[in-house]
């Protein structure tokens, strides 16, 4: 028996380090920082176990390997929006959008959420009550979560292009926890008295937790309804306590949050995104958005203008595989002996109990019910073009 | 009969000139939840130290190797239908082939369990 886990230099621990190793964390190098791949069995742990969990009940993922950005001044939305192809100056404060940051061609940088965090003044009042000074929005202020492993190219491209008057910084002394599932509200409600109900899907506030200040986000990468909480580092392992206490949250690792985006059939940036494709082939149409598309105005429009009128080459798509045996990774697509994509995210859906995987295949064999070979150690896999996500998405959108 | 154990966590039961394989119980912990075992076919050529099997877990592919060289008499095809034997009962029901000894003397150098058992103690 033999795997190829290859190490990094200079792994960095993450606040929750010793949290997961006292839970039995079996800890991997990820994105530079050593983090959990699974728990302990003894405690429920294991991939399948901690992803079926999730789907069943709630799941506390530590994320805080991801990039915490603020982008604040008075021209910070302008200066989001020469970026990325997404509307950010009609986005309301405790708003949150998905968008993309592109290169010159239309390749992505990364992909990434945007929050609009700008606070409310209250109103000033003099000792007899009259406003002194009217309430007001404060200095723009923007939120962006990107993916760890390109934070620090991230970072480096905003500095590079923001304009010297909005301010660009790193939080990195905030953890990132994500709780997801079902009963990720109810258990969250219990910690949280009345913070899920002010949240639907893609809302974000802040709240003050005894005197903690959080930054609590109806979000997630799970397909699940679920928060991912902002915390001081300081305070992440006592907030992990207070979650995992409720009967209805287990932690998950890195493995099990694969497995269920992959379910959920969102991309994964190195994988099924990098600075080769384009938001068109990668089917995000949806974050270019409407108005931006003829109006422009963003690195990279052209390119995204043109795979828009002309269509693409290649497309990313859903497959689902007969048998067990999943495609990995790099594993070659056929339609008889014509090769037509590749996969490049695969693996066994714990959900479906059958193998799924994404991949990019040539526009011509994109369609739903199209009929392809895989192609897995010398043998072809019989596999279906299939519509994701694979399993059906449960945000929770209000009513 | 005597079991054999590799520094690769594969095990060998031998008796007489054929022998059955299969992965330790420190490997299926190591590997997690196993959905797939692709088996070598009867009549297949094994040679000790190389690939004769793959076990795919939820999260990756790892070669098996045959601990020894020889011709695989028998698969266990209880492992199609049911690949989590593998975790639940890996030293037992979970074997993986079985095949005929080209050479006993490759079995020198493989460790008994007290020896394999140190040697996962010190991993």
């Amino acid at each position: 028996m033999s795997s190829d886990d290859s190490e990094i230099a200079e792994i960095q621990t993450l606040p929750l380090d010793s949290w997961h190793r006292a839970k039995g964390g079996k800890m991997v190098p990820f994105a530079g920082y050593e983090m959990p791949i699974q728990y302990a069995k003894e405690s429920g742990g294991g991939i399948v176990a901690e992803h079926d969990w999730t789907r069943s009940s709630a799941s506390l993922f530590d994320v805080s390997h991801m990039g915490q950005l603020l982008v604040t001044g008075e021209n910070a939305a302008e200066a989001l929006e020469a970026l990325v192809p997404g509307a950010i100056t009609s986005l309301k404060p405790g708003r949150v959008r998905y968008t993309l940051l592109l290169n010159d061609d239309g390749g992505v940088l990364d992909d990434l959420m945007i929050t609009n965090v700008t606070e409310w003044i209250e109103p000033e009042e003099d000792d007899d009550g009259n406003v002194v000074a009217e309430g007001h929005w404060g200095e723009p202020t923007y939120y962006l979560v990107v993916n760890g492993a390109t934070k620090w190219d991230d970072i480096a491209h905003l500095r590079e292009h923001l304009p010297d008057e909005v301010t660009l910084t790193h939080m990195d002394d905030q953890a990132l926890i994500a709780l997801q599932g079902p009963n990720a509200a109810t258990a969250l409600n219990r910690v949280m008295r009345g913070i899920p109900e002010n949240l639907t899907f893609m809302q974000s506030m802040e709240h003050e937790f005894g005197e903690w200040k959080l930054r609590i986000t109806r979000a997630g990468y799970t397909g699940e309804d679920g928060f991912e909480i902002s915390v001081p580092a300081e305070h992440a392992e006592p907030l992990a306590n207070r979650l995992c206490a409720e009967i209805e949250v287990r932690p998950a690792g890195l493995g099990a949050r694969d497995s269920l985006r992959l379910e959920a059939g969102l991309p994964l940036y190195g994988h099924d995104l990098n600075d080769e494709t384009d938001p068109v082939s990668a089917g995000l149409q949806f974050a270019l958005s409407k108005k931006r598309r003829e109006t422009g105005g963003y690195m990279g429009h052209q390119a995204c203008a043109v795979k828009l009128k002309d269509g693409c080459a290649s497309t990313r798509v859903g497959l689902v595989l007969e048998g067990r045996l999943p495609a990995r990774e790099g594993a070659l697509i056929y339609d008889g002996d014509t090769e037509v994509g590749r996969v490049t995210s695969g693996g066994f859906s714990p959900t479906l109990a059958h193998p799924v995987a994404m991949a990019y295949v040539g526009a011509d064999y994109s369609g739903d019910g199209t009929k392809l070979q895989i192609e897995v150690r010398g043998k072809r896999l019989d596999a279906t073009v299939a519509p994701m996500p694979f399993v059906p998405h449960r945000y929770h959108r209000g009513d | 009969m005597a079991r054999y154990f590799t520094e690769e966590h594969e095990w060998i039961d031998v008796e007489g000139d054929s022998a059955t394989v299969g992965i330790t119980d420190y490997a299926q912990e190591q590997l997690g939840d196993i959905v797939f075992v692709e088996l070598p076919d009867i009549g297949a050529q094994v040679a000790k130290g190389k690939d004769a099997a793959v076990v795919e877990s939820v999260k990756a592919a790892s070669d098996v190797y045959s601990p020894i060289t020889g011709e695989v008499t028998e698969a266990n095809d209880a492992l199609e239908d049911d690949p989590e034997l593998v975790n639940s009962s890996p030293e037992e029901d979970g074997w993986f082939f079985k095949l005929t000894i080209a050479d006993k003397s490759e079995l020198e150098g493989l460790m008994d369990e007290a020896a394999y058992k140190s040697f996962c103690d010190s991993l």
